[in-house]
């Protein structure tokens, strides 16, 4: 697996950045291309932000896996994590014995605007953009305003997440925002949808990330020196439409999927080492500790200011920047997310810095797409 | 790395409008030029429907009645857009809020008549249909004590 030089790639197209995902990825497994059974492609974009629109297709080809069985997979920002669980599906099936989930997207060959225009889009057009203009922004500004008048949360508080992970990115040199900001920038960048603003938001990042699954009887043939293990995925969804929601306070495809995540893992959230969490916009990550049970109800914010999800807290999450600074290329960040779990399980090639302690060698990724209309949870074990 | 710099060939441009079908909600539209606001609700198992819907997601009943909702919605939450989609650039920043109403479902719309610094979660508003001067029906939150239209 690899995932690299993330940020604003102008210089390259959409298959010669997913070759830079796959061919580390086949490397570091010690494979060929040929030997890959099926091809499951995370991508959101396709003819919107960047040009084709069967890029699983023009992927495979330029990487040498045309003749594998492929599809594209499309859960908007949960994209990467549903091509894992469809590559997964199709080794625990027996289908495959190796497969091969690719995460890719293009964002920076359009202008803001327009990025903001297709994005916008991506909830209900008829019913929620149509009319009213909607912005990906602003649908988390919503559940932003509601959660800070219930529960006293501030402008402040949100930014924090933002310093957090920024501090994280500046560690992670495939980073797209290797910047450290204070809480002081994130309240002085520019309104995008009250009461976000521009440095609580992920930036449009160019991206891949590749993640290679193999059966156990494949894997010990193979002999993988450091194979990290699926303990558990668990998946749920939400409404299209916001206005169908019960409240905006958390996101209960979170809930759901997390709850099913834990029970077929047979685990607690307590006894996890550390998380990805979705953090596209900073109220996103506060939700995500209540949602996944790091926390109680109404608590995110205290477990944030006590330092619980820094390196050293109870549950290290977002060490790696998360989608806020390391950069959120939609469909890549699902499988993004499980390189990065299996970089820390590995206890390899992380910087020093930001390595998380381990003690049950147990990670969980926490992948939302859209505003919780979908959820894939994948929990790691080494 | 610097982007307006690197090499690129443009694509062949596209300009895209689909014909959105409505003929089964087309009372809600017609609705709304009359000023009223419709939701649909299930003969079968009376579940009510905003967006109204010609069938019925929890029984799969395929028959609904056009009932008018009322007017009065409690606002749950708000967001004002500054930055706007291509489509929205030429107006004005907007404010956009979900209110529930008494017959509870909630509706999302712009929020228009209120200075942004009065806006708040659990203020009353009321809910109105509208309709542009380009024509276009729309449905929106204004302060209680404005009338219709």
């Amino acid at each position: 697996m690899d995932s690299r030089r993330k940020g604003i790639r102008n210089d390259v197209n959409v298959s010669e950045l997913a070759f830079e995902a796959v061919k580390p990825a086949l490397e570091d497994a010690g494979l060929t291309a040929k030997e890959i059974g099926f091809v499951a492609l995370g991508s959101a974009g396709a003819g919107a932000w960047y040009e084709e629109l069967l890029p699983a297709v023009v992927t495979s080809e330029y990487c040498g896996l045309t003749g594998a069985g492929l599809v594209r997979c499309e859960a908007a920002c949960a994209s990467g994590s549903a091509a894992f669980f469809a590559a997964y599906s199709a080794v625990a099936c027996g289908q495959a014995e190796i497969a091969m989930a690719l995460g890719v997207e293009k964002m920076r060959e359009i202008d803001t605007q327009t990025a903001m225009e297709w994005i916008g889009r991506a909830g209900y057009y008829l019913w929620e953009f149509h009319n009213f203009g909607l912005t990906f922004p602003a649908y988390y500004a919503l559940y932003a305003n509601a959660y800070m008048a219930r529960y006293g949360a501030t402008e402040e508080d949100l930014a924090l997440v933002g310093v957090k992970n920024h501090k994280y990115a500046a560690m992670n040199p495939v980073a797209h925002l290797q910047n450290r900001i204070t809480v002081d920038d994130v309240l002085s960048s520019m309104v995008i949808a009250s009461p976000l603003k521009l440095y609580d938001c992920s930036p449009m990042t160019d991206g891949s990330a590749c993640v290679i699954v193999g059966s156990e009887e494949k894997v010990r043939e193979l002999k993988i020196d450091a194979p990290v293990w699926v303990a558990a995925i668990g998946y749920s969804s939400g409404t299209a439409n916001l206005s169908k929601r019960a409240d905006f306070l958390s996101l209960d495809a979170s809930v759901l999927a997390s709850q099913r995540a834990y029970k077929a893992a047979g685990l607690q959230p307590e006894q996890l080492d550390f998380a990805e969490v979705h953090d596209c916009f900073t109220i996103a990550e506060i939700l995500a500790y209540e949602d996944l049970g790091f926390c109680g109800k109404g608590e995110g914010v205290k477990f944030l200011r006590e330092g619980q999800t820094e390196i050293g807290g109870r549950i290290p999450v977002n060490v790696d920047g998360g989608l806020k600074a390391k950069g959120h290329p939609i469909g890549a960040t699902g499988c993004s997310m499980i390189y990065e779990l299996t970089k820390q399980l590995r206890e390899e090639a992380v910087e020093k810095s930001r390595q998380v302690p381990l003690k049950n060698y147990v990670g969980l990724a926490h992948n939302v797409g859209g505003t919780g209309h979908y959820c894939y949870v994948t929990i790691l074990r080494r | 790395m610097s982007s307006a710099s690197m090499p690129a060939i443009k694509s062949k441009p596209v300009t895209v409008s689909q014909d959105i079908p409505v003929s089964k909600t087309l009372r809600f539209w017609e609705g709304l030029k009359e000023g009223k606001i419709y939701a649909t609700k299930c003969c079968q198992c009376g579940s009510l429907y905003f967006p109204p819907a010609a069938d019925c997601a929890n029984c799969l009943s395929t028959k609904v009645e056009w009932v008018e909702l009322s007017s009065e919605a409690e606002i749950e939450t708000f967001t004002h857009i500054v930055v706007r989609p291509t489509s929205f650039s030429q107006r004005k920043p907007y404010t956009v809020a979900i209110g529930k109403l008494k017959e509870g479902v909630k509706v999302l719309a712009w929020l228009t008549g209120f200075k942004l610094s009065q806006v708040k979660v659990g203020m009353k508003a009321k809910l109105v249909a509208k309709v542009s001067s380009d024509a276009e029906l729309s449905y929106e939150f204004v302060p209680l004590d404005k009338s219709e239209g």
